[in-house]
């Protein structure tokens, strides 16, 4: 599905990724973990080019994005993101929300659209909340509807970045559980997360990374009880 | 202070009919001066760079040179520039709009600056081309926190339009000030004049609080 080869990121002098290689099978949930500035919001943001990486080759499913002549649009209606401050759409109702890609986008008819807004609201558990705009729902049903407005587009991939940590701690938990069942329907996700309870329970695999290297690659139970790297141990002493 | 508006009451009408010519040319002025100005705001944020200083080029010299001196240039330049004499009325609106241009550019500039950069990621993320992301996505959210600074401007440009009257087009301005030599009365239709004004930018103040008022539905 995705597969990243020799992936390196620099601000100017400044070298954020390393050279990552990986991949991620279809259907696979894969948390990535590490300290703050280790590049795992990077990583993520260079799956759909929200930054260009600077070398290396980055395939989802068939098609090298980092080639020059990729049509970088059809990568990101293929490929959701979910991010930390929500970035709705403040000036469009939780519906337009939703409707608003799919049909500029995909030139789904209006109806169609809403049929669809309407069947995520409910998924997500915010049918009632339809005609209203952003600023008026708490931050947990606004990430919600942030979910629900990636999902509308139909991606293969769901890439989300750091989806809780700019919420209230009991906001935290309606959040995850959209996400759980997101997991159970087979997509497959990228997530950047400091949860590690949910990182540990839904995850196939955990990447975690420090100073823009991958330093381990590997499933949630073997990371969380013997990691192998000493920086790992050390993360995972602070956090647990 | 003795006011005698009986002698020139007869000619109020006549004045009064100088306000669709003044409405003519700042709305004609606006609508260049917005649309114009949206092109101008956008080739500056450009990472294209020449189109960024051709924008800024025209920027300075509309804004570092008086709006009288280029409504001449416009109206008595015509012929050497278009190889016509265009009339006073396109004369104004051009000069006008061109004008306007230049200050709504940087207004909208720093209104689109001033729009979160997640908002651009969003709509980058779902696959929404450039063009409908400024149209429906930032433009929207600039222009609601720069409306005030747009009235300003609309209000700046309707009072301003009374210079059309150095090219003798007849509106209020230039009418109330034929009255004056015909009655030989100048304080008087020019007091009147100034009411006129003052009621047209009341009303465009109501307007812009109503805009706003429609806009702060989201909040």
């Amino acid at each position: 599905m995705i597969k990243v080869d020799n992936l390196h990121k620099s601000y100017g002098k400044l070298d954020v990724l390393k050279g990552i290689n990986t991949s991620i099978k279809e259907g696979e949930v894969v948390a990535v973990i590490g300290p703050s500035g280790s590049g795992k919001s990077t990583f993520l943001r260079c799956l759909n080019l929200l930054e260009q990486p600077t070398s290396g080759q980055i395939w989802i499913k068939e098609t090298d994005i980092t080639d020059k002549k990729a049509n970088i649009m059809k990568v990101r209606e293929n490929v959701g993101m979910v991010f930390q401050h929500f970035h709705l759409f403040p000036h469009k109702t939780v519906l337009d929300n939703l409707t608003y890609a799919p049909m500029k986008v995909k030139g789904l008819s209006k109806q169609e659209a809403q049929k669809q807004g309407r069947e995520l609201l409910k998924k997500v558990g915010l049918a009632d909340k339809e005609k209203q705009y952003p600023n008026k729902l708490s931050g947990g049903q606004k990430q919600r509807v942030a979910i629900a407005r990636a999902l509308a587009m139909n991606p293969d991939v769901m890439l989300f970045d750091e989806p809780t940590s700019a919420l209230d701690p009991e906001m935290v938990k309606e959040v995850l559980a959209v996400m759980k069942d997101l997991v159970h329907t087979g997509m497959t996700m990228v997530i950047v997360t400091h949860e590690m309870g949910f990182a540990r329970e839904v995850a196939d695999r955990i990447l975690f990374l420090d100073g823009g290297n991958l330093v381990e690659d590997a499933p949630p139970s073997e990371f969380f009880s013997s990691p192998k790297s000493q920086r790992a141990q050390e993360f995972l002493e602070k956090v647990l | 202070m003795n006011l005698d508006f009986e002698r020139i009451m007869p000619s109020l009408p006549y004045i009064l009919e100088g306000i669709p010519m003044t409405l003519k040319v700042v709305a004609v002025a606006a609508v260049i001066g917005i649309v114009l100005g949206i092109v101008l705001s956008l080739m500056k944020i450009s990472r294209m760079k020449p189109l960024k200083w051709i924008a800024d080029f025209y920027t300075s010299i509309f804004r570092g040179t008086p709006l009288v001196l280029q409504l001449m240039l416009i109206y008595f330049g015509s012929p050497q520039l278009f190889g016509v004499q265009i009339d006073a009325f396109e004369a104004a609106f051009l000069s006008f709009g061109l004008n306007s241009a230049a200050y709504i550019s940087e207004v909208i500039r720093g209104g689109i600056n001033a729009v979160d950069k997640g908002q651009r990621e969003a709509a980058l993320a779902l696959g929404v081309p450039y063009s409908s992301m400024m149209l429906s996505i930032i433009l929207p959210q600039a222009f609601k926190n720069i409306l005030p600074a747009l009235m300003n401007e609309f209000i700046t440009l309707t009072k301003e339009s009374a210079i059309v009257t150095t090219i003798g087009l007849a509106d209020i301005m230039r009418r109330s000030y034929i009255v004056g030599g015909e009655t030989y009365k100048f304080f008087e239709p020019i007091l009147f004049a100034g009411l006129i004004y003052y009621v047209m930018v009341m009303i465009l103040t109501v307007i812009g609080k109503l805009v706003e008022g429609r806009m702060k539905r989201s909040d």
